[in-house]
């Protein structure tokens, strides 16, 4: 297993967000987790990246355990995520967004940079380079020269995403990736994330947009009120019982 | 293209600079220049701070203060030649710097002001009261003029004035390098959104503290040259006057610019000096200057400049790109990592 949780869990104040949470994400899969909203999905995954430490239980990565560990360090083990809002710099170019995600592989520190040393020209040059390639794995790469605030949600979010790939973490987590864009765009997406997972990286996500979860993932994990409810393949999750109780009890869904 | 006209426009002021005294002979002129090159170098240290790591610190001036203070104290005190003075008080600086940013950092944004504006109070206070040592209220009286080297004396104003605009663009080379290079990128990203920075692998708290470092180090190295070239130093140069002054000079200018430092603290000074005459009234104008500066141009004249200079860039667009975009976005201020990408893209 790549990643795995045992027993996680978060409170805030009395409020069991995450609540005892086993879950594994196999390499080379794509894990959904899905739930109604406020089921603490987006908790888990800052539960994952060093967002949030947890109250309870373990999270363990490549079999160490990362648990309670900050989040420059998790990303740098190679756990790289997107946010459900993007929050790239609107006035810079898609470019100089991207290339600053693969900074933490480089070592550049402020003598080079303030001599301008062969190292800094190397490492920026490289950091272009890689931020091109990752840009060009997305299909952006003729905004890469575009300020991010003039690019469409859809683009803005491959965008975000070249910068979660280009440091090559080992597991993306992806933060409602089809939020905000229209069906045929939503396709488009899924097909990027089935290409990413060809290229050996390992997705989770979280997505509330149930034919793209269902037609992407390998293995789904449902929440609801921060506990796990199930957990399987998406046609056992259609047919779950609990996961259509967990649903049609809090609001209706397509 | 444009990076060839902004080398040109940077080569033409410096040649200004360098023929200013063989032009005007006028001691009260060179006087007023002096003092704008020296305080610009401390507004670069406080863009680095404030403009590119986005932490509005309001102890910029008390650290300008301690570089004063520590020059001038080795120069009156100890004899020591301003040669050594001058680094002894930048690793002072820098080392305080340090010290004050671990606490001051676990603070953010307004509580992070607060706090450094206590840290900046808390310096003026200690330079009042510790009258043995700064000389308090009557102020450190008879720092010499910067030791000659060879035959190269800086007794005059002429040399001296050289001397100062040496040291300015040392700090706007180094501050270009910096703002350009990965770290100055860093800096960027943490001011863009913290949570993003750290989830790309940045390291956030120790970036600020580099940050605050190297601003402090500059208000320190700045104010090591203000204390040799003034003579006396009174406990106003760490005061809550001079810090307003110093963001004004940044805010007008435009933060986050490489020109916007300069430009701000040259202009107003020179602008103020007319106003000196009704000095305490200053503060009247300047105050609502700085307001409307923010409501009407919040990237300064260096943003508005840089405005101006893409919507003429855009009329022939550009081959390769669609129709270049003229969304606000682009009235955020020159990044200074869009120069690059232009000699890329040419």
């Amino acid at each position: 297993m790549l990643l795995r949780t045992q027993k996680l869990g978060i409170d805030f104040g009395g409020l069991k967000a995450v609540d005892a949470v086993d879950f594994e994400v196999a390499a080379g899969t794509v894990t959904a987790i899905i739930g109604p909203n406020g089921a603490g999905k987006s908790t888990l995954f800052n539960l994952l990246n060093g967002f949030h430490r947890p109250s309870s239980g373990t999270v363990h990565f490549e079999g160490e355990e990362i648990t309670g560990l900050a989040p420059h360090r998790v990303a740098r083990r190679g756990i790289s995520r997107t946010f459900q809002n993007t929050r790239l710099f609107p006035a810079a170019t898609a470019l100089d967004n991207v290339l600053i995600g693969y900074r933490m592989r480089t070592s550049t520190h402020l003598w080079d940079a303030l001599l301008r040393t062969a190292r800094a020209r190397r490492e920026e040059e490289e950091c272009r380079e890689r931020a091109m390639r990752a840009l060009a794995f997305v299909d952006a790469a003729p905004m890469a020269h575009q300020h991010v605030g003039s690019l469409t949600q859809e683009a803005q979010k491959r965008v975000a995403i070249a910068l979660a790939l280009v440091a090559e973490p080992k597991l993306l987590l992806l933060d409602e990736p089809a939020a905000g864009v229209n069906a045929g765009e939503t396709t488009a997406l899924s097909e990027l994330i089935r290409r990413v997972v060809e290229a050996g990286i390992t997705v989770c996500l979280v997505e509330h947009k149930m034919r793209m979860v269902m037609s992407i993932s390998d293995r789904i994990v449902v929440l609801h009120h921060g506990q796990k409810i199930a957990e399987g393949a998406p046609a056992e999750i259609q047919a779950d019982p609990a996961v259509i109780e967990a649903y049609l009890g809090s609001r209706s869904h397509a | 293209m444009r990076a060839l006209t902004t080398k040109v426009l940077w080569l033409g002021a410096l040649l200004v600079a360098l023929a200013f005294p063989l032009l005007s002979d006028n001691p009260y002129f060179l006087t007023v220049v002096i003092s704008g090159f020296i305080t610009a170098i401390a507004v670069y240290g406080l863009n680095v701070l404030v403009g590119e790591t986005g932490q509005l610190s309001l102890a910029h001036a008390g650290f300008f203060g301690i570089g004063a203070y520590t020059a001038g104290i080795l120069m009156v005190r100890f004899d020591l030649s301003f040669w050594l003075a001058l680094p002894a008080a930048v690793a002072v600086t820098a080392g305080l710097g340090f010290l004050v940013g671990m606490v001051a950092l676990r603070t953010k944004g307004d509580y992070f002001a607060i706090f450094t504006l206590a840290v900046g109070v808390m310096i003026t206070a200690i330079i009042d009261l510790w009258e043995e040592v700064t000389g308090g209220t009557d102020g450190l009286i008879g720092v010499p003029p910067p030791t000659s080297i060879g035959p190269i004396d800086f007794t005059s104003l002429f040399s001296q004035y050289y001397l100062y605009l040496f040291c300015l663009v040392l700090t706007i080379l180094a501050v270009r390098n910096l703002s350009r290079s990965l770290v100055g990128r860093t800096f960027l990203a943490i001011r863009n959104d913290e949570h993003l920075a750290q989830a790309i692998g940045i390291n956030v708290g120790r970036t600020k503290r580099l940050s605050f470092t190297i601003s402090t180090s500059l208000a320190g190295f700045a104010g090591a040259l203000y204390a040799p070239f003034l003579g006396y130093l009174g406990p106003s140069v760490s005061g809550l006057i001079m810090m307003f002054n110093m963001l004004l000079y940044l805010m007008i200018g435009g933060a986050a610019s490489l020109a916007g430092p300069l430009l701000g603290t040259l202009l107003l000074m020179t602008a103020t000096q007319g106003l000196l005459a009704f000095e305490e009234y200053q503060l009247l104008i300047l105050g609502p200057l700085l307001v409307l500066s923010i409501i009407f141009a919040p990237t300064g004249i260096a943003g508005v400049a840089e405005k101006l200079r893409l919507r003429l860039a855009d009329r022939p667009p550009p081959p390769e790109a669609p129709p270049p975009p003229t969304s606000e976005r682009l009235e955020n201020p020159d990044r200074p990592h869009a120069a690059p990408h232009a000699e890329a893209g040419n």
